[in-house]
């Protein structure tokens, strides 16, 4: 067929025309094989730049565009939408870069620039005059989204895909959801109580017609693609009949055995059958076995099983697992805090008396184990002086964490004045090297422990903690003034750095999430993309991401909400068609393809003895391509013939 | 089986117990530390310049001297353990410097006049410097090191006192983590002994402020024997003269300043290492001990 190709050379003001002689270039591409039309224009992007191509198209019959002008990263889907518009294929609108990759680098030199361009989009052509129409893939879509993680982020993306009218899986790890915000006894900067404020949204969501929600429950396995997942669900033994039972709670009150309360962070013991909190969500108990008497003295005890009065304790219940197919997956596994055991310095969590900011977060709060009351866990005297540290491991490369764990300076102020509003007569002293108030109302909140909470703000690390003759001995500095300081205090507060949740980490190497080098979740791009992955169908929220605050984690929970729920609008999911394809004529049955796909996208067929590409899986890296010794793999739109034709025109030989 | 031993002056000198206690130990334990034919004082304390490489070459030339006997080199004295290792890490990762250091080792004649063995050959770093503790762990194994006590230091409260020299900076000396160190603590406890652990057991003793402010050194000394008092040490242990020396001499002035101070004796760790391995009073030498530590261990039964 004859190929008639349309080039359009763009001005971009003087961006690109202050350096090409662009009416050069399009008079000296006019005469070469296969180009149709031949023009320039000022600024090829805008509404009338776009209807030159497409009135071109259609008065000149073309059958290839190219456009040379910027980086295609910025306007390649401009010009195939209007490509597109005016009925051509948008496979065979092609961008020429004369911007970025010749007038932006060559300003000197108008003469080289200007053969330069030239060459560059003889390059281009040479692809054009070989191009297919190409369809782009289409992939079933199914419209039900798992959200990994029940805490504030796993709740809100639930219940906003819900909302949106999807089917949700909420897995949770825990015997209920809430995560670390059901532990918080009040949430800066209103000082609202955390689970008043939390618990709406958990029995909202798990009352949802829409949410299946899961909870002792795990992701062992997801296979498939975008649209297309198969996901195995663990769902834990807890040895409890939780569809039957009503939460009455007569089995934890009578349950003999104790074993240390995790959502207490170890300050209290709870029944080996437990719920975890008294407003968890679903309020159904479970048993852990590894502290259990029945399993670990082969069968003594079973109280709870005699007391049941619905017969719910099943002491055989295996783990059970569950198959779900979704579309999109969220994952919110949330954060833990950095180990107490790697400050040594701070005496590395031997000291009751120094405690974490989550265990401290357990005193206040009034359900927890001092009923609200700040004690000291040594003697369960009030402490009359209280040190905080901002800086925990974070903002320590030397010896710690580098990065800056955001939500400390807020919360350890947050600390310091509860324990002044619980202890009026104590004095609360904070640490700090900055203090960081980036959010609405967090500075005010700030002052006024300063100014009305009379907190003492100390600016100066403290360099090491010990415990001397009942009292905690805090050695630290006052740069301000140049002085060393030492405290004999009652009790100290670690405002420990955030990491991401351990459990998390597992996660994200089965699904082959890229993660950073401190194991938070990366985004697809650090300033336009923070909800999504880079791995098509799986996206990102809360803390798993990077440490944030409350608000933070639900605009990001509601992101990723809105990003999953514009990927079911379409019933069919679309894929860009440029990937490999395999020549089923010469392919020799090698299976090296199969071998150095990273996409799991090349599968051998046994009967045919042949590969070929799974087009709803391969990004088109050219893997296969390369390695294929038979040549059998290509990859669509940019073929060895293309290459080696846009190779000779670019050396002109 | 033998291994290069770098004393280092003070070992000779005013430390002379600390040296034959270890070579007493070490001998009852099976390793014969061969002392290097020739060695010079390694510096004493490791250079605060970089941009220069004179500093080094004490330490560097020693190291270079314990390469021609060995792989390894073993030393006692926290401040040339110090000086040794850090110097060594210079030749092992710093290319300019290690051609430098190797144009002096190359014209040191002297030495292969003493020592026909002492060819030009470069100093790349090749020896690994442990501490006289890391070869028992080590080479040695702590619980061979408990097979072989005789005399289980029972009821004796030892407070292991590691100083800065030992630990810091971390990542050069990697001995031991710097804020909670356990080393001598698994020693202590292979040997029997009763181990105190006190807070201020890696804070500094004074070092060598003692000759320009004995007053700073007097009270830096006292912060650590404080400590180790009030948690009821009968003994402190320590593997550097200069620690050794500040902890002991200045119990004097503690005494005086203290209502209540009982003064606790400050015994190097192979003193009592020997007691252990029934090796006698012969080598325990106390006559530069400002605090004498026989009666307590009579008091214990241990002699």
């Amino acid at each position: 067929m004859e190929e008639r190709i349309g080039v359009f050379v763009c001005h971009c003001g003087t961006n690109i025309a202050g350096t090409v002689d662009v009416k050069r270039v399009a008079e000296e591409l006019a005469g070469y094989p296969g180009v149709a039309h031949s023009t320039d224009y000022t600024y090829m992007c805008s509404d009338p730049g776009q209807n030159l191509v497409k009135e071109a198209i259609k008065e000149h019959d073309l059958t290839g565009v190219i456009v040379a002008a910027c980086s295609p990263t910025l306007h390649e889907a401009t010009f195939r939408r209007a490509g597109t518009a005016a009925g051509m294929n948008p496979y065979q609108v092609e961008i020429s870069n004369i911007r970025e990759q010749c007038s932006w680098v060559h300003q000197g030199d108008k003469e080289a620039a200007t053969e330069k361009a030239i060459r560059t989009i003889k390059v281009m052509i040479e692809k054009a005059r070989l191009d297919e129409a190409l369809e782009p893939i289409s992939v079933p879509m199914t419209p039900r989204a798992l959200v990994v993680g029940g805490g504030i982020a796993g709740i809100q993306a639930a219940l906003d895909i819900a909302n949106s009218g999807h089917e949700v899986v909420l897995v949770e790890k825990d015997a209920s959801i809430g995560g670390h915000m059901a532990q918080l006894s009040e949430t800066f900067p209103t000082l609202d109580c955390s689970q008043c404020i939390m618990t709406p949204k958990m029995v909202e969501v798990a009352q949802h017609p829409r949410v299946k929600l899961m909870t002792y429950s795990e992701v062992d396995d997801v296979s498939g693609f975008v649209g297309n997942f198969k996901v195995k669900i663990r769902k834990k033994a807890s040895y409890v009949n939780r569809d039957v039972c009503t939460g009455c709670g007569l089995c934890s009150e009578k349950c003999p055995a104790k074993a240390p309360s995790e959502f207490d962070e170890g300050l209290a013991e709870r029944p080996v059958i437990y719920t975890p909190f008294p407003q968890a969500v679903p309020n159904k108990p479970v048993l852990d076995a590894e502290h259990c008497t029945y399993f670990l003295k082969d069968g003594k005890c079973g109280v709870c099983a005699k007391v049941c009065p619905l017969d719910c304790i099943d002491y055989e219940q295996k783990d059970e697992i569950v198959e779900e197919e979704v579309g999109a997956i969220v994952v919110a596994t949330g954060y833990d805090l950095y180990p107490i055991e790697n400050m040594g310095e701070y005496g590395g969590g031997k000291y009751p008396d120094v405690v974490t900011s989550l265990q401290f977060e357990r005193m206040l709060s009034a359900s927890g184990p001092t009923g609200g009351e700040v004690r000291r866990p040594s003697d369960n005297e009030v402490p009359k002086e209280v040190v905080f540290l901002t800086c925990c491991g974070s903002r320590d490369p030397e010896s710690h964490l580098p990065y800056c764990s955001k939500v400390c300076c807020m919360y350890l102020t947050k600390h310091a004045m509860l324990y002044k509003h619980n202890a009026h007569e104590g004095q609360a002293y904070v640490f700090y090297m900055d203090v960081r108030t980036g959010g609405k109302g967090y500075e005010e909140f700030y002052t006024r422990a300063a100014e009305e909470d009379d907190v003492l703000y100390i600016r100066g690390k403290v360099s090491k903690i010990f415990e001397e003759d009942g009292k905690v001995m805090v050695w630290g500095v006052d740069t301000l003034s140049g002085k060393k300081i030492e405290i004999a205090a009652d009790m100290a507060v670690l405002g420990l750095a955030t990491v991401p949740n351990k459990a998390a980490g597992e996660l994200a190497n089965m699904l082959k999430l890229h993660q950073n080098e401190w194991g938070f979740l990366s985004e697809a791009h650090p300033k336009l993309r923070p909800v999504e992955s880079l791995a098509p169908g799986f996206y990102i929220a809360g803390a798993a991401q990077g440490p944030k605050d409350i608000p933070e984690s639900v605009a990001q929970a509601s992101g990723a909400a809105s990003k999953v729920a514009s990927l079911f609008a379409e019933t069919e999911y679309h894929r860009e068609p440029i990937i490999a394809c395999i020549d089923e004529d010469t392919c020799a049955g090698c299976k090296v393809c199969v071998s150095v796909c990273p996409y799991d996208a090349a599968e051998f067929d046994e009967k045919d003895k042949v590969a070929r590409i799974k087009e709803a899986i391969c990004e088109g890296c050219g893997a296969c391509i390369a390695a294929c010794p038979s040549g059998s793999a290509s990859q669509k739109n940019l073929t060895d013939e293309q290459l080696y034709k846009m190779v000779s025109a670019a050396l002109e030989v | 089986m033998k291994i290069p031993y770098y004393p280092g002056c003070t070992l000779h000198e005013r430390a002379r117990d600390f040296d034959d206690s270890a070579k007493a130990c070490a001998s009852a334990l099976g390793v014969e530390l061969e002392e290097l034919p020739i060695w010079t004082c390694c510096g004493a304390v490791y250079p605060l310049v970089t941009d220069s490489v004179m500093d080094v070459l004490a330490g560097v030339r020693n190291l270079s001297y314990a390469s021609r006997i060995g792989d390894k080199v073993v030393t006692l004295c926290s401040f040339c353990y110090n000086v040794l290792k850090r110097s060594n890490n210079v030749m092992r990762v710093d290319l300019d410097k290690r051609e430098k250091a190797n144009l002096f080792l190359r014209a040191d004649t002297a030495a292969r006049e003493k020592v026909e063995s002492y060819t030009l050959e470069d100093y790349e770093g090749q020896v690994e410097v442990l501490h006289y503790i890391e070869m028992l762990r080590d080479v040695v194994g702590y619980d061979k090191l408990a097979e072989a006590v005789s005399k289980k230091l029972d009821g004796l409260k030892v407070a292991p006192y590691y100083g800065c020299m030992l630990l810091r900076p971390k990542k050069e000396m990697n001995f031991d983590d710097p804020e909670q160190p356990t080393i001598f603590e698994e020693f202590l406890e292979a040997i029997g002994c009763d181990v105190v652990d006190f807070p201020m057991k890696t804070e500094c003793c004074g070092g060598f402020q003692v000759v320009n402010d004995e007053e700073l050194a007097v009270s830096c000394s006292q912060n650590v024997v404080v400590s180790a008092l009030k948690r009821d040490a009968d003994v402190i242990v320590t593997t550097c003269p200069l620690c050794r020396y500040n902890l002991d001499r200045h119990q004097e002035k503690m005494a005086e300043r203290i209502s209540g101070f009982t003064k606790v004796p400050v015994v190097y760790f192979t003193q009592l290492l020997g007691l252990a391995l029934g090796l006698g009073k012969e080598h325990l030498d106390f006559t530069d001990n400002t605090v004498d530590p026989m009666p307590v261990l009579a008091e214990k039964s241990l002699i």
